[in-house]
């Protein structure tokens, strides 16, 4: 699987166009555009939203960026509405009602609200019932549509609409789900955490595998806000790499349960430099608040220990 | 000439669907419609159709399936009842909103709470706005007929809406009686094949379904919705016609019986019907001139021609086997009235909530109906009340 950006680039035109309205700044887009250039340019795909950021500045009637067909229906239901769609196309192409020399790929895109919590049944259950589908969750760890309110995907102590550092409250007090793992524990074919990092191969090709992997796939993608997090539009690829040297967002795959961490930092840099960017953890820095900084570390280093069992485990002789 | 069987009405539904053969079923398990789709999962295990049958873990995810199915261009169906569709309730509008024939077997039950399993329609009317075309069955037979017109309705190019066929949850549904079933080829041959101008399987012709739709535009396509609606009567009496065609069974948009001469008329729906006509073949026999009218099509609602059915009545009586909880009436009353009203019909008419939860109706109760009917006042006092309810009415 060679991959070189410039040639994927070049040979494979993006199939989000531009004109949509997401931020300047925002990793979503980036993120949906490099996922869809992992698509054969010969096949076809349908494209399930939930509600949020990327639906709601994407296909404004009568407008649309997606130049695959498209489907939106609410919030908490994408993967519900695509295992329809699938299964339409299982059907179909069995009674030959359907051209034979055609594929069609299934992709659905949910923001952390979508995914992590008003719509975990409905995932769950398109992958449990093992349709061929990628589900995508662009982790922006908030309700970043509707103005920044918390999430089950929300680190802890970050300063929400919902769960703001007051003087008393210092932000969010629980830490964040681990929606990968849960969806490791379904026993899919292919479960993988990444985000846009440098040229973007982790991405590119975990995508790849999700989408030509047969069965459920399931892309947990850390995607920064620049309005929720609080950092310039032009740092996006640097938060990114924060997140990915700190181990705040470990990327790794699981193949048929197989713990596979694909980028190991030669240095693990403190989580500080990772929080330091963002305005959503500045009353972190003030004095008398390091507790913070090291329950947070100690949280991130815990999981990064974890994840690194898990490796070991499932790789044994 | 058909097949004659005994058949449940659940069972009746589940081979109508079996001979509709659609791509794609979708649907959860609830009382008392539950059997439909475990006997639908039993012919597909079978073979005994081609249908991908999507066991979703919800009913929300058994409509979002529909609706992501049906717009990937399949004939996709369902089958639910009570919370069920209460917890599709999102979804159902977004169904019709896109305009999708989504045709859904609505097994009618008391919605919670507190938690029933039993008959009553407010399941049904708790949707009567959300833009479906809304059939109802008085029994086995005719929702094995509704069935089979369904498809055909809700895909006609000037409708596209989605279609729930009711009946009613356990006294239909589980209640085994005799019924005449189609022949196979027939029934593929009336409902036809599913052809969808645009779907997002089209891989042509790509679309995009399901966007956001500000103030410039959302206006107009309500309208067109409700256009749709409209023009759905007229496509529901020509399928009926062509039906009848088929067997000789004719259905309109309301069936009258025995309202040419009729003085006193009750309005009602579903099984109900079965009840009121035994009650006025009674009173006929004793010289009362009794009638019923039993609506068939309760959406799109046609007001205006049950006005015009009603017009030599001397008193009427509205049905309603839910409460609207409104404190003014239950709402086939409401239409019901809306549409004589428009006539300038002001034949006196009172309301009855009955039923609710199960509570059995018998033909003595709707006799009950019938000799309050005899004694209306023309400005009738109280015209919302209650049948069957104990203690104060």
């Amino acid at each position: 699987m060679a991959y070189n950006l410039q040639e994927v680039m070049a040979n494979k035109p993006s199939r989000l166009t531009s004109g949509h309205r997401m931020c300047a700044g925002c990793g979503a887009p980036s993120v949906a555009r490099m996922i869809l250039r992992a698509l054969k340019p010969e096949d076809h795909a349908v494209i399930a939203n939930a509600t949020g950021c990327m639906e709601v500045s994407t296909f404004i009637y009568p407008y649309t960026a997606w130049k695959d067909s498209f489907i939106h229906t609410a919030f908490e239901c994408a993967g519900a509405t695509l295992s329809g769609a699938e299964a339409a196309y299982q059907s179909m192409k069995k009674q030959g009602k359907l051209p034979q020399d055609k594929d069609t790929k299934f992709i659905a895109f949910g923001g952390d609200g979508g995914t992590y919590d008003i719509g975990l049944q409905s995932l769950s259950g398109a992958m449990e019932r093992g349709h061929d589908m990628v589900y995508v969750c662009y982790d922006n760890g908030a309700y970043m549509n509707t103005g920044i309110q918390r999430s089950s995907a929300t680190p802890r102590f970050a300063d929400t609409t919902t769960s703001p550092a007051g003087s008393v409250v210092p932000g969010k007090m629980q830490n964040r789900k681990d929606l990968t793992l849960i969806m490791a524990n379904h026993h899919l074919p292919y479960v993988a955490q990444t985000l846009a990092m440098t040229n973007f191969k982790d991405l590119y090709e975990k995508s790849e595998k999700a989408i030509y992997t047969e069965g459920p796939a399931f892309l947990n993608v850390l995607a920064p806000c620049p309005r929720g997090w609080g950092y310039n539009t032009e740092d996006l690829m640097v938060i990114n790499k924060l997140a990915a040297d700190t181990c705040y967002w470990p990327l790794y795959e699981v193949v048929n349960g197989k713990y596979h961490i694909t980028y190991k930092p030669a240095k693990k840099l403190p989580i500080e430099e990772f929080l330091k960017p963002q305005k959503r953890f500045k009353h972190m820095f003030k004095p008398g608040n390091e507790w913070m900084i090291q329950e947070f570390q100690a949280e991130v280093d815990r999981r990064w220990q974890e994840l690194l069992e898990l490796e070991e485990m499932t790789n044994k002789e | 000439m058909g097949i004659r069987e005994r058949l449940s009405g659940n069972e009746a539904v589940a081979t109508a669907m079996k001979q509709i053969n659609p791509d794609v079923v979708a649907a959860f398990p609830i009382t008392p419609s539950t059997e439909i789709p475990q006997y639908f999962s039993t012919f597909v295990s079978n073979g005994q159709v081609d249908t991908n049958f999507v066991a979703v873990e919800s009913e929300h995810s058994a409509m979002s399936a529909c609706i992501g199915s049906e717009s990937a261009g399949a004939r996709t169906m369902t089958a639910t009842s009570a919370n069920g569709l209460s917890l599709m309730w999102e979804m159902i509008y977004i169904a019709s909103s896109l305009r999708l024939p989504i045709v859904m077997s609505l097994v009618n039950r008391a919605v919670s709470g507190p938690l029933n399993i039993h008959n009553d329609h407010s399941d049904a009317m708790g949707a009567r706005d959300s833009g479906w075309i809304q059939l109802f069955s008085e029994n086995n037979q005719e929702a094995y007929d509704n069935t089979i017109m369904a498809n055909r309705i809700a895909e006609h190019k000037d409708v596209l809406l989605p279609l729930m066929v009711c009946q009613d949850g356990f006294i239909t549904s589980h209640s085994i009686e005799n019924i005449e079933l189609i022949e196979d080829d027939k029934v593929k041959e009336f409902v036809g094949k599913y052809t969808p101008e645009h779907y997002l399987l089209d891989s042509e012709n790509p679309m995009a379904v399901g966007p956001l739709d500000l103030q410039a535009y959302l206006f107009e396509h309500k309208a067109q919705q409700a256009i749709a609606m409209k023009n759905a009567k007229k496509v529901i009496l020509e399928v009926a016609e062509e039906f009848e065609k088929m067997t000789g069974r004719k259905y309109g948009l309301f069936e009258e019986y025995k309202l040419e001469d009729a003085e006193y008329v009750i309005v009602c729906m579903n099984s109900t019907a079965g009840t009121a006509k035994a009650a006025a073949d009674e009173l006929r026999a004793n010289g009362v001139k009794a009638g019923v009218l039993k609506v068939r099509v309760f959406r799109p609602f046609p007001g205006e021609e049950i006005a015009k059915a009603l017009s030599k009545a001397k008193a009427v009586a509205v049905l309603d086997k839910a409460d609207s909880l409104n404190g003014q009436g239950g709402a086939l009353y409401e239409d019901v009235v809306s549409g004589m009203y428009n006539e300038k019909l002001t034949i006196p008419t009172i309301n009855y909530v009955y039923g609710i939860g199960g509570r059995d109706t018998t033909v003595n109760d709707i006799k009950s109906v019938y000799s309050d009917l005899e004694k209306l006042e023309s400005k009738p006092e109280n015209p919302y009340r209650y049948l069957g309810l104990r203690g104060d009415k």
